[in-house]
């Protein structure tokens, strides 16, 4: 049976390759065009405004804002399943002081891993739909890490002084 | 010297150059820069008002310069950074990659020179351009800092492969390293130091998520609204009055994302130095006061980064003061680690000139 440190580093060297696979997808084949578009859209609004095309303006402006909404989860995405992972690898070494029972760290470790994975892809999810079920995704699966981590602080405090 | 000290070495240089370069943008670029941009869309909200489309896309064209001019600063010291803690990640993996040692001494010497090269690469783009580039949209100085990159894949690829051999022997016996094996003091507050760092940013991002974001970037759009409606109406008094806003809320958006993102990578920093404990050959007392030292400018920095909206320069300053405090602890703890070295590079000579 895999081990919880073995899990936490696996889990996180396979996070990090999706972070940075996903982050050089998106670099390659949507950032240049969405960035160019968010700079368009923004300029466009103001071009409308100027020509007092209040209409136009608005609808550039929301197109603007739609644009940038899913630029910053892209780009989130990316930079939280990378740290997450850099985390689950730190935490993954030194994962033998922590002083609780195999089945309990096993728990914290597997928590911690699912949580990492799921609070990014609710974010990601984010970019497809405004409901509330990828929010609820990235809150649970956030609320998931602080609890691990929050539990395996307690357990690195517990640990004792080696004689 | 070996694999391991090198990347150790190398890799806390790395962020102790990207963190005083940072503080040199921060004071003398990023804020004049930042209040450009401020400035090309107030001056393109203007041109609304007045009705000049042409003005309003030169003053956009102006703000994409200032953004490149920004951008390309923050990734120089973001990279240094990223590649610092990289660099000490792989060190703390050393003993688990199934390499000869001068193979993982030659890696280790390729990834420092590609993490030297992308910043530089990345900090000469806005001043190269395109001169003398071969190609049509890519400069000399975006190809160095690409051909940094790579040479950082092709390094940490390589140490997965060995990783993966390690794996893949048959005699995979547990190994005794006594980094790890280390419960020393200054260790330990350093380890669980960082992780209530990493726990802290955590729940503030959480909290910020929750409570800021999306009435912020509701905030956003309305704003932006505003602007043109009141320059279609011709109505300069809104427009300024939204323009002020617009301002107040890229400040509360930079100073929530910033103290989250500097809590977690100050935590991330103080667990990845817990390890090297070890290597800093320095008294205990004065092990123990760095690390200290350390987490204290780590919280202090967040804090008062926060605290800038409501107490202005003060927090700004102080929070100046975190950052500087973490530098001076880096700094002492990297010049133990060179004492160490020596000694060590001093007593293998020795041997040698014995035998």
């Amino acid at each position: 049976m895999l081990g919880a440190r073995k899990l936490l580093i696996l889990g996180g060297i396979t996070l990090a390759l999706l972070g940075m696979g996903y982050g050089m997808w998106y670099a390659i084949f949507l950032e240049h065009r969405e960035l160019g578009n968010i700079g368009g859209t923004l300029a466009a609004g103001f071009t409308a405004a100027a020509e007092r095309n209040p209409v136009a303006a608005q609808a550039a402006l929301k197109q603007y804002s739609e644009l940038k909404y899913r630029y910053d989860r892209h780009v989130d995405v990316h930079g939280h399943w990378i740290g997450l992972a850099m985390l689950l690898i730190l935490l993954g070494i030194a994962y033998d002081r922590v002083e609780f029972s195999e089945r309990i760290k096993m728990f914290l470790a597997t928590g911690l891993l699912i949580g990492s994975l799921l609070f990014p892809l609710g974010v990601l999810f984010q970019t497809f739909s405004h409901d509330a079920g990828p929010r609820g995704l990235a809150v649970m699966g956030s609320a998931l890490v602080i609890a691990s981590l929050g539990g395996m602080t307690l357990g690195f405090a517990r640990e004792r002084r080696r004689s | 010297m070996g694999a391991r000290r090198l990347l150790a070495l190398g890799g806390i240089g790395l962020i102790l150059v990207g963190m005083l370069v940072g503080d040199i943008f921060a004071v003398f670029v990023l804020h004049q820069n930042a209040a450009k941009v401020g400035a090309s869309l107030t001056a393109a909200a203007h041109a609304a008002v007045a009705g000049d489309s042409k003005a309003v896309l030169a003053s956009f064209q102006a703000t994409g310069g200032f953004l490149e001019n920004r951008g390309t600063k923050v990734d120089t010291h973001v990279h240094m950074i990223a590649f610092g803690y990289l660099a000490l990640m792989l060190a703390i993996l050393q003993p688990w990659i199934a390499l000869g040692e001068n193979a993982k001494k030659k890696l280790a010497l390729i990834f420092l020179l590609g993490a030297g090269l992308l910043p530089v690469g990345v900090f000469l783009i806005h001043y190269a351009g395109l001169a003398y580039s071969p190609l049509e949209s890519i400069g000399w100085a975006s190809i160095a800092a690409d051909f940094g990159g790579l040479l950082v894949i092709v390094v940490t690829l390589g140490y997965l492969l060995g990783l993966a051999n390690r794996v893949q022997q048959k005699n995979n016996h547990a190994l005794q390293d006594d980094l790890l094996e280390d419960r020393s003091t200054a260790g330990r507050t350093l380890l669980a130091g960082g992780l209530a760092l990493v726990l802290l940013g955590f729940v503030h991002g959480s909290y910020y998520a929750v409570a800021d974001l999306y009435k912020q970037e509701a905030l956003d759009f309305s704003l932006l609204s505003e602007m043109s409606s009141g320059a279609a109406a011709n109505d300069a008094g809104t427009v300024d009055s939204a323009l002020g806003q617009y301002a107040q809320l890229g400040g509360d958006k930079a100073v929530k994302i910033a103290a989250h993102a500097h809590a977690i990578e100050f935590g991330l920093l103080a667990i990845l130095l817990s390890f090297f404990q070890p290597y800093v050959r320095l008294q205990e007392a004065w092990k123990r006061r760095w690390a200290w030292v350390l987490l204290f400018g780590s919280l202090l920095l967040p804090v008062c980064v926060l605290l800038e909206l409501n107490f202005g320069l003060l927090a700004g300053g102080m929070a100046d003061a975190g950052g500087l405090l973490v530098i001076i602890a880096l700094l002492a703890m990297w010049i133990g680690m060179v004492r160490y070295t020596g000694e060590i590079d001093t007593a293998a000579q020795t041997s040698e000139g014995t035998r």
